[in-house]
């Protein structure tokens, strides 16, 4: 009992922390990239404690909701956003042997359906809105979020078939370094696609600030829109997470086992590190842009690299 | 695989229960220190949707329904006898081309192949070759429908 207990308080405090470590940086690397300092008062030293403030302030300002909103639903919204990268954090290994919130053996199918419910939320949101920009959001992300759920999938059943387990913690376990070449392109699609999921730039038109107001975000104000905005930074530390467990060997790396859970993180950070950076770099794309990447790209090499996965996880058989 | 010793699989399903809840306690939490903080004075203008001014008028249909979003004149909404309290543009109700349905067709075909996929993965290599022709079948199927889709112009954007 005691045990679970302290599972789940590590799981909520991952939850609570990370998404801020990564907001935080995302201020300061793009300021950077950018050549300018961003926050720098709040808490003196630059400006660390920013997202804090932030907190405070969104604590504190007016909820609003839209006189034709459908109201039960529009409220609801964030809490659906929110709560699937909560739930798969739980099924997400930090370090070997029992270093996981909770260790189902088909932990990789329990997350890819949480992380598909992403979609839901967002309709939610664009349709109770009552709004035409929000609408158009929604139906934009809802056929992104379908089109690149199936590579997303798809990658991730060959790194199911070539460890022949469902179980996170197992994939991890058979995982070796030369899986970075042999699943590469796996490696790629998922990264890819897991960012169309989030709704990431370059895979953000469903919000496109300069097409659509905010998209399925415009009528969100106050504690409701920050709790959006936590959910995507959950989204960005699920998915570079979920990257480093399947590809990139969790928590293995040079040291003893028992540093493994700081591999496990800073590969997580590395890759949330990425996602900030093609923010910075990449412009939009448009809407058949993303349709036609994801049928006509992603989807081939991974029906591809699946016929490669298990070829070659035959002959080493 | 691995299973810790004390969790069994109700153990598990317990934990995501426990999870679920407090994750619904965390944002009931927050809107409950948001109601007793924020102020409430709500407006007619706070209400309104926020569409940079060209909200349309609700219960007008357009006079005829356009091939794309775009709004029908300002014009139409001029001919009432009290000018409108806000500025009012074009009719609420427009006929939009759907381009998605078909992404959203070729999606469920897809989805439902794929989840087969995965408890194929755990098992398959016991069966050795059989499971590899059986892979060999489902994906050439699935190209197929791909290959079919591509070349009617299913990809195509219009």
């Amino acid at each position: 009992m005691l045990e679970i207990a302290l599972r789940l308080g590590g799981v909520l405090a991952a939850f609570l922390v990370l998404p801020l470590l990564v907001g935080q940086t995302e201020h300061k690397l793009m300021a950077h990239m950018q050549g300018r300092l961003g926050p720098m008062h709040a808490g003196r030293f630059h400006g660390w404690a920013q997202l804090i403030a932030d907190g405070v302030k969104f604590a504190q300002k007016e909820d609003l909701v839209p006189e034709g909103a459908d109201k039960p639903v529009f409220k609801l919204a964030p809490a659906v956003a929110l709560l699937p990268y909560l739930l798969a954090l739980l099924f997400i290994p930090l370090g070997p042997g029992d270093l996981v919130g909770s260790a189902l053996d088909m932990g990789l199918f329990a997350v890819l359906a949480l992380v598909g419910v992403g979609v839901l939320a967002v309709l939610m949101a664009g349709w109770a809105s009552a709004n035409k920009y929000t609408l158009i959001g929604a139906l934009r992300a809802a056929a992104q979020l379908m089109a690149y759920e199936l590579p997303f999938v798809l990658a991730a059943a060959s790194v199911a078939i070539a460890a022949g387990t469902l179980s996170l913690g197992g994939i991890v376990e058979a995982w070796n370094p030369w899986w970075l070449l042999w699943q590469a392109p796996a490696a790629f699609v998922f990264f890819a696609a897991g960012l169309a999921e989030i709704r990431r730039p370059p895979f953000d038109a469903p919000i496109a600030d300069s097409e659509l107001v905010f998209g399925y975000l415009t009528e969100y104000a106050g504690l409701r829109f920050a709790l959006l905005l936590l959910a995507e930074y959950a989204g960005i530390v699920v998915i570079s997470a979920l990257t480093t467990v399947l590809f990139l060997g969790g928590w293995k790396g040079p040291g003893p086992e028992s540093l493994g859970w700081l591999w496990t993180l800073l590969k997580t950070g590395g890759l949330a590190m990425v996602v900030i950076w093609l923010r910075v770099a990449w412009p939009r794309l448009r809407v058949d842009q993303i349709q036609t990447l994801c049928w006509k790209g992603l989807v081939p090499v991974a029906l591809g690299q699946l016929v490669l996965t298990t070829v070659v996880a035959l002959a080493i058989d | 695989m691995v299973v810790t010793m004390d969790s069994t699989l109700l153990g598990d399903y317990a934990a995501f229960a426990v999870l679920l809840a407090a994750g619904f306690a965390f944002v009931g939490a927050a809107m409950t220190a948001n109601r007793l903080l924020r102020p409430s004075a709500p407006s007619r203008t706070k209400g309104e949707p926020y569409e940079c001014g060209v909200e349309t008028e609700p219960g007008q249909e357009a006079p005829k329904a356009p091939g794309s979003g775009a709004q029908a004149g300002s014009g139409a909404t001029r001919t009432g006898v009290a000018p409108p309290p806000r500025s009012l543009v074009g009719a609420d109700w427009a006929q939009v081309q759907i381009r998605y349905y078909v992404y959203a067709f070729l999606f469920v075909l897809f989805a439902v192949e794929a989840v087969f996929l995965f408890p194929w993965a755990a098992v398959f290599a016991g069966f050795g070759v059989a499971a590899a022709v059986e892979m060999g079948l489902f994906v050439t199927v699935l190209a197929l429908g791909l290959a079919y889709a591509w070349r009617r112009g299913v990809l195509k954007w219009q």
